[in-house]
C-alpha cells in the first residue's frame, strides 16, 4: 500500500488516488502540422523505466486535484511530490 | 529419435529406480557468436528457437536467460489457454495458438497436459448478456468455437456459482469456449527447451543481457553484451515480456508499452470442486482448479507502473472479493501463495510483434497478461519473422508501425477485457 502525500490534503492511502501515467508530456503544436510519428510519440511512446519515473496522480476520492509524483517503479518509494505547473527539477 | 520419452522408457526407468533419466537439455558455455540470439528463456523465446531450428533450419541459435528458464512470467501465469478474441486479426492468431497447443505434446514428445476443460465467462446483467451475444456472434463469424449459455446451463456447468437471487451481481448466463482450458506451464518451457536443445540450440541460463551492440555505420545489431561476455549475433530476437522497454532502451529505441504487476494466487489443495475455468469481467476474477487441487486465480492488474514482482494489497483484496462474490463457497478457503509477474501493455492491449527500428532486431513483446496462451503461435510466427526478415502474415496487424498509422487492434475496447 502506497502512502501518497497529496499537496493539498497530506498523506493518504493509495486507494484514494488514480494514476495518470507519465508526467510532463507536452502536446505537440500546431496540431495541423504535427507528423504522424510525432503524434504517436506523444500518445503512445512514453518512458517506461525500471527505476525513477515522474508520473501524474489525481486525488480522485479526495480533493480531485492533479499533481506530480516521482516514484521508483521497483521499490515504489516516493521521493518527491509537486504541483502541476511547478518545474520538474 | 533416440532418447525419446515413451511408455517403455517409463517402465524401464521405474524398474531401475528412476536413476537412468538423462538431462533434458545441455548447459553449454556461450560461443563467441551465433546466427540468431534470442533474449529471454521463457515460453516465447524457447518456442521461437525450436521453430527456427525445426521449420527454418536455423540451428546456430542461442537463447539467453538471465535467471532460469521459465522463471519469469511463464512460471507465474494462471495457465489458461483460450482464443475468445473479437477482432479477426486477434482471433486468427490466438486460435492458431490453441490449435498448436492441441498437438503440442505429440509435437514435442513432452506431455504439456493440455486439459480442454472449457471456459465460462459469466454475464451479470441484460446489458452484459447482449454485449456477450454480440461478441460470440463476431467470434463465430471468425470461426472460433464460442457459444452462449443461459442461466440454467451455466449453473449446470458450474453448480458453485453464486445462487442468491439477491446477489449484488446476479448471474444470468454467459459465454463458453469448450476448446479452452489449462496447460501445465512448466511443461511447456521444459518441452520446448528439450526439443530445441535436441535440434542444436544452445540454452544459456544465468546470462543477463546488459547491452546491445550496433554497427556504428549501418546501425544494425551485431551482438549483445552479457554478464557472461560479449556474444555476437547476426540477428537478435527480443522475448523478455515485462522488461521489453528496458532491453529496447539498450538498443536505442522506445516501445509503446507500460509495465505493470499482475498478481496470481493459489489456494490450499481441495478435492475436485471446479472442472472448468470460470471468469467474470464485471467482478474481475478468473479461477480454475489445478490437478494438485489448488484453486488458481487472478484478476486485474495493479493500477500503476511497476517492475516489482510482488503485487499490492488493495488489488489483492479486490481480486479475492470478486472470487467470493462469484463463488461464495470459497470464502473459507485459505490461500497458500501469492505472487506477481511484470506484464507490458500497449494502449490497445494487443501485442507488439515483428520488425523494430533497428535492423536485424526483432520484437516479440506487449503480451500483457495474455502471453502464455500465445506461446506456440508466438514462437512459430516469430521464428518466421526472424528467419525471413519479414513479419509472418498472422502478425502483420500487430506491428510497431500501427501506433504511427493509428491502426490499433483495440481488444481492450472490443472485448472489454484487459488482455
Amino acid at each position: 500500500m502506497l502512502l501518497i502525500a497529496c499537496p493539498w490534503c497530506g498523506p493518504r492511502d493509495e486507494t484514494e488516488f488514480v494514476n495518470g501515467g507519465e508526467a510532463h508530456i507536452d502536446r505537440p503544436t500546431p496540431a495541423e502540422s504535427v507528423s504522424d510519428a510525432d503524434w504517436a510519440a506523444y500518445l503512445f511512446f512514453h518512458d517506461n523505466p525500471r527505476g525513477w519515473l515522474a508520473e501524474r496522480w489525481v486525488h480522485a476520492f479526495g480533493c480531485r486535484q492533479w499533481f506530480n509524483v516521482e516514484r521508483d517503479t521497483v521499490t515504489h518509494e516516493i521521493r518527491r511530490v509537486w504541483r502541476l505547473g511547478e518545474p520538474r527539477a | 529419435m533416440s532418447g525419446a520419452y515413451s511408455a517403455l522408457q517409463l517402465v524401464r526407468n521405474a524398474l531401475t529406480g528412476h536413476r537412468g533419466w538423462p538431462k533434458a537439455w545441455r548447459s553449454p558455455q556461450p560461443r563467441p557468436a551465433y546466427d540468431v540470439v534470442i533474449i529471454g528463456g521463457g515460453g516465447h523465446g524457447l518456442a521461437t528457437a525450436y521453430y527456427l531450428a525445426r521449420n527454418h533450419g536455423v540451428r546456430n541459435v542461442a537463447v539467453l536467460e538471465k535467471g532460469w528458464i521459465g522463471g519469469g512470467n511463464t512460471g507465474r501465469n494462471t495457465t489458461i489457454v483460450r482464443s475468445d478474441y473479437y477482432y479477426p486479426e486477434s482471433a486468427a492468431f490466438f486460435d492458431r495458438s490453441v490449435t498448436l497447443y492441441e498437438g503440442l505434446s505429440q509435437d514435442l514428445n513432452f506431455n504439456v497436459m493440455f486439459s480442454q476443460r472449457g471456459m465460462l465467462t459469466i454475464g451479470h446483467s441484460r446489458g452484459e448478456m447482449d454485449f456477450r451475444r454480440k461478441l460470440v456472434n463476431g467470434m463465430r463469424l471468425n470461426g472460433i468455437d464460442l457459444e452462449m449459455v443461459d442461466e440454467a446451463q451455466a449453473r449446470a456447468m458450474c453448480p458453485l456459482l453464486n445462487p442468491s437471487p439477491s446477489a449484488r451481481y446476479p448471474i444470468l448466463g454467459g459465454m463458453v469456449q469448450r476448446r479452452a482450458g489449462t496447460v501445465r506451464h512448466d511443461a511447456v518451457v521444459w518441452g520446448y527447451a528439450r526439443a530445441a536443445d535436441r535440434l542444436g540450440v544452445d540454452i544459456i541460463q544465468n546470462c543477463a543481457v546488459t547491452g546491445v551492440r550496433r554497427d556504428p555505420v549501418s546501425g544494425a545489431v551485431t551482438g549483445v553484451e552479457t554478464t557472461r561476455g560479449l556474444i555476437g549475433a547476426g540477428k537478435v530476437g527480443l522475448a523478455v515480456a515485462g522488461h521489453s522497454s528496458v532491453v529496447a532502451a539498450m538498443a536505442g529505441f522506445r516501445l509503446p508499452l507500460r509495465s505493470y504487476a499482475l498478481q496470481a494466487f493459489v489456494s490450499e489443495p481441495l478435492k475436485p470442486v471446479l472442472d472448468m475455468v470460470v471468469s467474470s469481467s464485471v467482478l474481475n476474477i478468473y479461477v480454475s482448479q489445478s490437478d494438485k487441487g489448488g484453486l488458481v486465480l487472478g484478476g486485474n492488474l495493479d493500477p500503476y507502473a511497476s517492475y516489482a514482482q510482488r503485487g499490492n494489497p488493495p488489488t489483492m483484496e479486490a481480486v479475492l472479493s470478486g472470487l467470493i462474490e462469484m463463488i461464495p463457497a470459497f470464502s473459507r478457503v485459505r490461500l497458500l501463495r501469492q505472487w506477481a509477474g511484470i506484464v507490458d501493455y500497449a494502449h490497445d492491449s494487443s501485442p507488439v510483434l515483428g520488425l523494430s527500428p533497428v535492423a536485424n532486431f526483432f520484437l516479440n513483446c506487449g503480451w500483457g497478461g495474455g502471453g502464455f496462451k500465445a506461446i506456440p503461435a508466438g514462437g512459430e510466427t516469430f521464428a518466421h519473422t526472424v528467419a525471413t526478415g519479414q513479419p509472418h502474415p498472422l502478425i502483420k496487424a500487430f506491428s510497431l508501425d500501427r501506433f504511427r498509422d493509428q491502426a490499433l487492434v483495440d481488444e481492450a475496447a472490443a472485448a472489454g477485457i484487459e488482455h
